[in-house]
């Protein structure tokens, strides 16, 4: 293929992400943000997958089996573990503006700047070659593509690679260093990263496809033919002796490596916006892996069946199967997806590493220099920005060079691996440090410096050995001659493959120089602070500013310019105006600052130059006095406490809201109540009233008229008497309701009939119905099952039902029909008039004892009448139903029904 | 007092208990009684007998009392008609609402007969 197409299509593909990432910047700043989404985060954290993964996974199968998979199952494993330890560092870095896994460390030892500056250094000599692998896949999968023969060019100016490197370094700056403050997030690269995740596993698994569907007949048949390959059998199998160690160290490896790899460390903890994305994270990160190693075997198997015998570098296979099929728009593809895995690591990588190296090298040289921190503060920003900008040169140079001395000579497994051990070592000061207070600055300091030097000794030196640079004797025969100072045998120990060996050496002696020195050492009163910030985060990240505890006098000037150096005008006000939100305190008149205030300014600037150099510029214009541990300790307890008194207030006032909303509604409820009875009252009382007038008018005009006419008088008396009885009734369902409401009304449950109840209801009626003339016709079903109720109540009802309907019915034709039957396990009762009917309106209201209320005007058409609404309670305390259907004109009929197998307690 | 000058009275009210003793005052009174037990039967006899005075329940099932008195209100030979109510609906806003339709007088439930015959001869001698 055309070299300057392909190098054309990079520098495309580049300023497609230029541009990718400066669309997301515009929309954050709209506020419609991208990474405020769980699987955007998930999606960034795959840059774990990287060239190595892309191509290196492959040539690992192809070459040694199965193994390449342990640096996949660490991660999973580990991604439960998130919850617990992922999002303590998250939260530990949040509260306390940390950028970086040097700061993280050196913060939690005393913000000791020796510390940071060890750490920076490993991780700087550790990623090197991992950045370099990258560069080598990129110029290996370029050779391959276009034909050329990079490898073999003259370095920098004759090397197509250099200008990649360069080209890579400007993209790094343009979109890593635009903001000075490094907690900060880029928003933009990581937008990017997450794309350049989707894209490269989408072009994996196409390749895959074509692969194993393309080119052979399916899984199968590549498996099938893969067994004719000579060595099938070692590679599906863990034989060596040292299979299980080295799987398990692997595994060891990749779990730490996940968590502490400087990239790994910035996509998940530094741009986390939300704690709660881990959740998705948890899965969805795992399930990336699992669905980038799918077609792993069957591109590695593919490629040993095409090219068996032939020249091709393993590590190439994916690229070189569509180029030697001719499909050279899906080996572009393919070359592109690789490239993305190669620049998504090394952008995120250098900028970890040049926040790094500028706030844990170049700014505690700067402020620990006095002749520079008094001239040149207010330039202090710019030498920052600058230095790291200078560092992201400096990484990619370093890995270049490396690239072209050592990583062009070994695969890009065994290259990653080495960075892999490096950064495990800062594994116990990191895991120590926030489960374990005791955990003390010089443990660590020894626990990582030892550790890094067994490592350099064990992977290092042999692989400078390998390019020529060391004789082959320090191998061989140890240094100077010394046997148990063999880097691949130390100390004897023999049977192990190299990397274990120096996983096993470098960490026994790592994790038991941090535990031993730490239980012998002590620590300073202001490591134990931070140590138990650290360790109890989740109980101090509300109150950070006073956990930290401080004691001396500053002036509120002093803080102010510190912080206007560093961040600017614009920056120091708003963080001057976010402290006085959260602390909205007045200010101490004679101009002294808080503690607070002290504390909350050197956690900004620790965010823009690593807590040590802020560290050490607010310790500069402050005077500070001695603590002493016990001080520390003793404030702490105060605060702990005030803390739990605090929650303590806080449940005791969400209880008492709690309560008072209970009140309110209770209060409500009552008022409703209230206003029921109030109305129920107006309505008894208005019906007390029609009897009364007519009684007083009759007993008025029999008293002013004695000489009436006896026929008249006797008249008169008898309607005395008929309304007496009128007022009679009205009170008795008064009380009745009023039992039936309270639950005083007891029922007398026994076996009952209903035939008979209804025969004794008509009885009771049958003079009212012959006066009337009325044509009354009782049918109902023999041998209906007995039911459990109260006789005398159910009579209630039909009489009342059926009086209504006496009433009610076409006064000319009067026609009144009762029946009752068996049906799905209910006996049902119809009580059916020829009246002028009621309209549908009122059907739900003349159940209602509240329906005639004070402010209608029109008289319900039962006239009285509690009857219904206490018929309606009896069939309910039987659990049976009572409605009617009716429309105006058309007459109206009753019915209720009562289940066979009441089940009522005996005295409700 | 002749039979030409005899005062008509309507009586309204949907209670057979009520209207039994109040017949028989007005009777006694010596006034002519006119009765209606609905809304729509008052209106019509209004419209027909032009009674001097009208008791009026209000409370009744079709028109109520005082869409009858707007009625009677609303006639121009009617203007002096007296119009007494007489209803069970005791509250101010009842009662305000019966002189605002243009009520002489609104009495409650239960009234003496005595006091109304005393009202009834106020309103007709002035």
């Amino acid at each position: 293929m055309n070299y300057w197409l392909v190098i054309g299509v990079s520098f495309f593909y580049l300023a497609l992400l230029f541009g990718l990432a400066s669309w997301a910047e515009r929309r954050s700043a709209a506020g419609r943000s991208f990474v405020g989404n769980p699987y955007i985060y998930a999606l960034s954290m795959a840059v774990y997958c990287t060239a190595w993964t892309y191509y290196g996974s492959v040539g690992r199968a192809a070459t040694t089996g199965l193994g390449y998979l342990a640096i996949y199952i660490g991660p999973t494993l580990m991604a439960p573990l998130w919850w617990v330890v992922l999002r303590k560092i998250i939260r530990i870095c949040k509260v306390q503006r940390i950028t970086t896994i040097a700061d993280f460390i050196s913060s939690r030892y005393g913000k000791n700047i020796t510390l940071g500056s060890i750490v920076t250094f490993i991780c700087v000599l550790g990623i090197i070659p991992y950045i370099s692998i990258q560069l080598k896949a990129i110029a290996s999968s370029l050779d391959i593509l276009t034909g050329a023969n990079e490898v073999g060019r003259s370095p920098l100016f004759g090397d197509t690679s250099f200008f990649i490197t360069l080209g890579l370094g400007l993209f790094t700056i343009v979109y890593g260093t635009r903001h000075v403050e490094a907690t900060e997030r880029h928003e933009g690269m990581v937008t990017a990263i997450a794309f350049e995740s989707l894209f490269k596993l989408v072009i994996f698994i196409v390749a895959g496809v074509f692969v194993t569907y393309g080119v052979f007949n399916g899984f199968g048949d590549i498996m099938q033919q893969a067994t004719q390959l000579p060595d099938f059998e070692r590679l599906m199998t863990f034989d060596n002796d040292s299979g299980f160690s080295q799987w398990f160290w692997m595994v060891v490896l990749s779990m730490l490596a996940v968590l502490f790899l400087p990239r790994q460390f910035q996509v998940a903890v530094v741009e986390n916006v939300n704690e709660q994305h881990l959740n998705k994270a948890m899965w969805l990160f795992p399930l990336y892996l699992f669905a980038i190693n799918i077609f792993v075997l069957p591109i590695a198997f593919g490629g040993d069946l095409l090219f068996n015998g032939a020249n091709v570098d393993a590590d190439m296979f994916v690229l070189a199967i569509p180029l030697s099929e001719g499909k050279s728009i899906l080996a572009l593809m393919v070359y592109l997806g690789g490239f993305s895995a190669a620049t998504s690591m090394v952008i995120v990588a250098t900028i970890a590493l040049s926040v790094m190296v500028s706030n844990n090298l170049v700014m505690p040289l700067l402020v620990g220099i006095p002749a520079i921190k008094n001239n040149y503060q207010n330039q202090l920003t710019k030498i920052l920005l600058f230095s790291r900008r200078f560092g992201i040169l400096v990484v990619l140079l370093l890995a270049y060079l490396y690239y072209k001395g050592v990583a062009e000579y070994y695969s890009l497994v065994e290259v990653g691996l080495v960075s892999f051990a490096a950064v495990a070592q800062f594994a116990p000061a990191i895991i120590g440090g926030i489960f374990w207070k005791e955990g003390t600055k010089n443990g660590a300091l020894a626990g990582i410096v030892v550790g890094a030097v067994v490592w350099f000794y064990t992977l290092v030196v042999p692989s400078m050995v390998g390019v020529g640079m060391l004789p082959g004797s320090i191998l061989e025969n140890g240094p100077l001659g010394i046997a148990w100072l063999k880097p691949f045998e130390l100390f004897g120990l023999q049977g192990m493959d190299y990397i274990s060996h120096a996983m096993f050496w470098s960490m026994f002696l790592n994790v038991g120089l941090y535990i031993g020195v730490s239980l012998l050492s002590k620590q300073t009163s202001q490591e134990r602070n931070q140590a138990e910030v650290f360790v109890d985060i989740f109980k101090y990240s509300t109150v950070f500013e006073s956990s930290i505890v401080w004691k001396g006098t500053a002036y509120i000037p002093d803080i102010k310019s510190l912080l206007v150096n560093f961040l600017g005008e614009k920056k120091a006000e708003v963080a001057m105006k976010a402290y006085k939100r959260k602390y909205p305190e007045p200010e101490d008149e004679s101009g002294k600052a808080d503690p607070k205030l002290v504390t909350y300014a050197e956690k900004v600037l620790s965010g823009v130059i690593g807590s040590s150099s802020a560290r050490i510029m607010v310790s500069s214009v402050v005077k500070e006095e001695e603590i002493s541990i016990d001080e520390v300790l003793n404030i702490l307890k105060e605060s702990q406490q005030l803390i739990s008194i605090n929650n303590e207030l806080r449940r005791k006032s969400m209880e008492l809201r709690r309560a008072t909303e209970q009140l309110r509604s209770a209060n409500e409820r009552l008022k409703q109540i209230d206003e029921l009875k109030d109305e129920f009252l107006s309505t008894v009382t208005h019906e007390l009233r029609t009897p009364l007038t007519s009684i007083r008018a009759l007993s008025e005009i029999l008293y002013d008229n004695p000489e009436m006419e006896r026929e008249d008088q006797e008249h008169f008396l008898q309607t005395i008497v008929k309304e007496s009885e009128r007022l009679t009734r009205l009170i008795t369902h008064v009380l009745d309701l009023e039992r039936f409401e309270s639950g005083k009304q007891k029922l007398n449950l026994a076996p009952v009939q209903i035939e008979e109840v209804v025969r004794e209801s008509v009885q009771t009626l049958e003079q009212l119905v012959q006066e009337k003339n009325i044509d009354l016709v009782v049918d109902v079903q023999h041998n209906l099952p007995s039911i459990n109720g109260d006789r005398d109540r159910l009579i209630q009802v039909l009489v009342n039902l059926i009086s209504n309907a006496i009433k009610f019915c076409n006064p000319e034709q009067g026609r009144i029909i009762v029946s009752g039957y068996y049906i799905d396990g209910d006996i049902k009762v119809n009580v059916v008039d020829n009246g002028k009917g009621i309209d549908p309106e009122f059907h739900k209201q003349i159940f209602d004892k509240f329906y005639q209320a004070q402010n209608q005007n029109i008289r319900k058409p039962e006239g009285s009448g509690l009857g219904l609404p206490i018929s309606k309670k009896i069939i309910e305390s039987h659990q049976g139903h009572i409605w009617v259907e009716s429309e105006l004109g058309k007459g109206a009929k009753f019915s209720f029904v009562l289940p066979v197998k009441v089940n009522v307690p005996a005295n409700v | 007092m002749s039979t030409k000058e005899k005062l008509k009275v309507l009586v309204v009210d949907d209670e057979p208990s009520i209207l039994m003793p109040l017949e028989f005052l007005m009777r006694k009174n010596g006034y002519q009684v006119y009765i209606a037990r609905n809304g729509t039967e008052a209106m019509e006899s209004v419209d027909k007998e032009r009674p001097d005075v009208v008791l009026l329940d209000i409370m009744m099932p079709d028109v109520d009392g005082y869409e009858v008195c707007r009625h009677i209100r609303g006639q121009e030979n009617m203007n002096g008609a007296k119009v007494i109510f007489m209803s069970a609906k005791t509250k101010d806003a009842d009662i305000k609402k019966g002189y605002d339709v243009g009520a002489d007088l609104y009495i409650p439930k239960p009234f003496s007969t005595r006091f109304l015959m005393e009202k009834i001869k106020e309103l007709t001698q002035s």
